[in-house]
Order: C-alpha cells, then structure tokens, then sequence
C-alpha cells in the first residue's frame, strides 16, 4: 500500500526541503509503520517527531486524515491504501 | 583590542552580545534558534576551531546539540540527534543542561550534562556523543531524585593536570567524581548538610550548632544533595567551592570532605536555617584561586535576591569572608531571580563578570564586581550566560 506524509513547514529543511514524503509499506501498516520508516529515510525529521523510546512528542500531533490519532489507536491506528497522514506541531508552548 | 562574545541562552532563544575589552557597549545579534530553550551553551576555541556549541529545547521537535563554526550565521546538528540514549536504556533526553570543552590535551573531546541526570562524551568536537555508562549505571542513580528544575546533571569539572580526573554535579545526587576517565565514579559529599532531608536519629550527625528547621540535625548523607554549582580553579587544584541549595561550602581535599563557609551572609528572613544562603551561581575567578562570587537569593519560596535587593558577594579568601558587592545594582524593589548557568566571569584583566536574569535584564561588570552596569534588558528570561574572548 502506498500513503503520503505531509509535513509541517518547519520540518522540511530537516527533509531536504520537501513537502510531502510518499511511503510503500505492506498491507495493514500502522502509523507506527509509517513514522518508522518515514525515520529511515529522514532521520531528522524522525528524532523530531518522536523520542528515543518511539514516543511521539507531547507537542507534536499526528493526524489520519483529519483525525489526530491520539483520538484513535494512538500509533497502532491501522492505516488504509492512499492515506494522507499529517505531522503539525501543536498549538501549545508558552 | 580583545573582543569579548557573551553567549546569552533564553527560553526563546540564543542571543550573542559583542563588545570588546572596555566592555562599555554590547552589541546584540539574533534571535538565533528563534523560540528554542538554551540551556547550554560554549564557544570551543581549542585546535584552531571557533564552534559555537548549543544545547537547545524545542518544546514541539525536542532536546539536542546544534552548532555554529561562523558565530551563529548558519548553524548544523546531527540528522539522527547529537545525544540520544541507546536502545537498551528505558530513557529519553529530555534537556542538555551543560556543554563543557575538555582540556587542551583533548581537542576534540566536548562533555555534555543531560537530564534525565547522564553525562556523554563526544569524541568529535560535540558532533555526537555516547552515553558514560559508569555514571549511568552507578548504584546510587535510581534513588536520586529531581530538583526543581529537574534531575539534571548541570556541572563538569574537568582536572587540566589529568584527563582522567572529573568531577560531576546533579540536581539533587550532589557531586560525584572519577579518576579513571568515567570508567566508575565515587560520591564526594561528605559533610554538605541535607535539611530537606529528615534527620537520622540512629546516626546522631554531629552539626556543629547547624540547625534544620526547628531543632532537628541536618543529616549530610552519602548522597542526595541538591547541589547547584561547584568551581574548581586551576590554580589551587585541590580545591572545590560549590553553591548548594543551603549553604556555600569549600573543599581542600578534591571534595573528599566539605566545610560550610560563608555564613555571614543574609539568608531571607523566615528561611529558617543557619547555614549560608541559598543560591544558584558560584563563579571562579578567571586567574585569582582565592576570589569567586555568588549571588544569593530567598530560598524556600521566594528565589529572589534576597529582600527585594540585587546583592553579588564576592570572597578573596576562598570564602572565609564575604563582602557585598551593591554599586550599580537595584537596591530597591529587586525581586531577581539568576539561575545556575546565569553568571560568569569573562577572562580579561581586571576579570569582566556577567549576569542575567529571568527578567531579560543582563547585568555587567568591568572591575571583578565593584561596580555594575545593565549591559541590556527585555530580553525573554535569561537561563545561561557564558562569556569568551575571541582569539
């Protein structure tokens, strides 16, 4: 199954400039699936996106779609042929 | 004409200040790393280098080492992160707190202090580093507990004469050192008085008249201290001074046994306790082993210079007494709060010394404290200032 990530403006100098990153990964795959192997093609994004033990950072949102996954399986939401997933930072910070 | 860079590290951002040896008029250039908490910071001038190193928090992307070898024109870090624990240890970086240069026989090795409290060596100029499993690993460190600002490991001490020879500051573990390069570390907190902890009435620690709250002993256990800075001076290498959440204490023996020093100067009223103030900073004189300064501020709940009055003290008697150092500082309605990486001596003669505030206020001095000046103000809160002259 192919998917595409859509990545934030500020994390695209860390992906060489682009804006999306089209993934094929095997049938079933989860965003977990999909963050990890996003990782091994753009490390920099990776270690941005989640930390060393494969959290994702508590202001950055993962979306599905439109639905931010925490609101679903978490990382371990299923992901379907042709999905868009979305990495924003949230609005927070002080 | 020597010109000076005064690295000053906010929570919105590192902002580097040029002047030269009059000291007189500081240039400001940045933001740089606009919104990012710089923690750490140090300007590597070892090997013919000048690496600016950073250790900065994205609260969105997170924690890692950025740095710049043109002064803050461009700035690189490492794809996969400068700092990251290993897939065998259940952590993850949550700050780097302190970026400290080896000694001359070492150009390339930079120290770096974490939170959670970890120590890391880089071998690369501060490129990556990889965890010192012996501190890492040391018994002690499950039952250390977090200070205020976290449990972070804030100080490196590096002996000049022996590489292999260091000494390490947690908040709260207290000071531990090695002497096999980090291969196994020894706590070095004999002595240094724990009042938040309870006292052990099966050890009757002799306090010598030092009460803790009412008039229960302070215990000093092996470890636990909540220990917020410690300096060693070249010049006299067998001592350590070290500014601990109650009180100022020095060591003449490599931190082997500590001695209270500094009592005579005012803690807040209602603190509470009889020994020497509470503070963040303590600062080495760039050549004078006898002089360093500290700036105590209210403890419990106030951390603010002490009854609204920015007062820096300074011994040149290695802290057998204490004078305050007033001219030029608010006196009036000064409630500043300065944190452990806040103050520094610049290296010129008569030494320059430098603090800012959480206020944005940064505060100078061209004569080793006799007089102040406010170099520059509204500035987000100011969490790090270190000093270099430019070679």
């Amino acid at each position: 199954m192919r998917l595409t990530i859509r990545l934030a403006p500020v994390l695209r100098d860390a992906a060489g400039g682009v804006q999306t990153v089209e993934l094929s990964l095997d049938e079933g795959a989860t965003v977990a699936d999909a963050l990890s192997a996003l990782a091994q093609a753009h490390p920099g994004v990776g270690r941005r996106v989640r930390d060393e033990r494969g959290e994702i950072r508590r202001h950055v949102n993962v979306f599905a779609g439109t639905d931010n996954i925490r609101d679903l399986d978490g990382q371990q939401t299923s992901l379907a042929d042709g999905a868009d997933v979305s990495i924003l930072p949230a609005i927070s910070g002080g | 004409m020597t010109d000076l860079a005064i690295l000053i590290g906010t929570t919105k951002g590192l902002f580097i200040g040029r002047t030269d040896e009059r000291r007189e008029k500081l240039v400001l250039d940045g933001p740089h790393l606009v919104g990012q908490e710089i923690y750490a910071a140090a300007l590597d001038q070892r090997d013919g280098r000048r690496r600016l190193l950073v250790g900065a928090l994205s609260s969105h992307w997170g924690p890692g080492v950025t740095w710049s070898d043109d002064l803050g024109r461009t700035w690189t870090d490492s794809p996969d992160g400068s700092i990251a624990f290993p897939e065998d240890v259940d952590a993850s970086l949550a700050r780097v707190w302190q970026l400290t240069p080896a000694g001359p026989d070492e150009p390339d090795v930079v120290w770096a202090g974490a939170e959670p409290a970890s120590l890391w060596r880089s071998d690369n100029g501060g490129e990556t580093f990889a965890l010192v499993r012996g501190l890492w690993d040391h018994p002690h460190r499950p039952q250390w507990q977090p200070g205020g600002g976290g449990l972070c490991l804030h100080t490196i001490l590096v002996d000049d004469q022996d590489p292999r020879s260091m000494w390490i500051a947690v908040s709260s573990a207290g000071l531990y050192r090695t002497t096999d390069g980090g291969q196994t570390w020894e706590a070095a907190n004999k002595g240094i008085k724990t009042p938040f902890l309870p006292a052990d009435p099966d050890t009757g620690i002799e306090v010598d008249g030092m009460v803790a709250g009412a008039d229960a002993p302070a215990p000093a256990p092996e470890f636990g201290q909540c220990v917020h800075k410690a300096i060693r001076h070249p010049g006299a290498p067998d001592r350590l001074m070290l500014q601990h959440h109650w009180g100022i204490y020095r060591s003449e023996d490599r931190g082997t046994t500590w001695q209270n020093v500094g009592a005579s100067i005012p803690s807040a009223a209602g603190d509470g306790y009889e020994l020497s103030p509470f503070g963040f900073p303590i600062v080495a004189h760039p050549r004078d082993p006898d002089t360093a300064w500290v700036l105590p501020l209210g403890s419990e709940m106030q951390r603010w210079t002490v009854d609204g009055r920015c007062r820096v003290y300074r011994t040149r008697d290695a802290g057998d007494t204490w004078e305050p150092l007033t001219k030029g500082l608010p006196q009036e309605d000064a409630y500043l709060t300065i944190l452990r990486d806040g103050f520094c001596a610049d290296s010129l003669d008569p030494a320059g010394l430098w603090f800012g505030t959480r206020t944005g206020e940064l505060f100078s001095s061209s004569d080793e404290g006799d007089s102040w000046r406010l170099a520059t103000q509204h500035l987000p809160p100011i969490v790090c200032v270190k000093a270099a002259a430019l070679r």
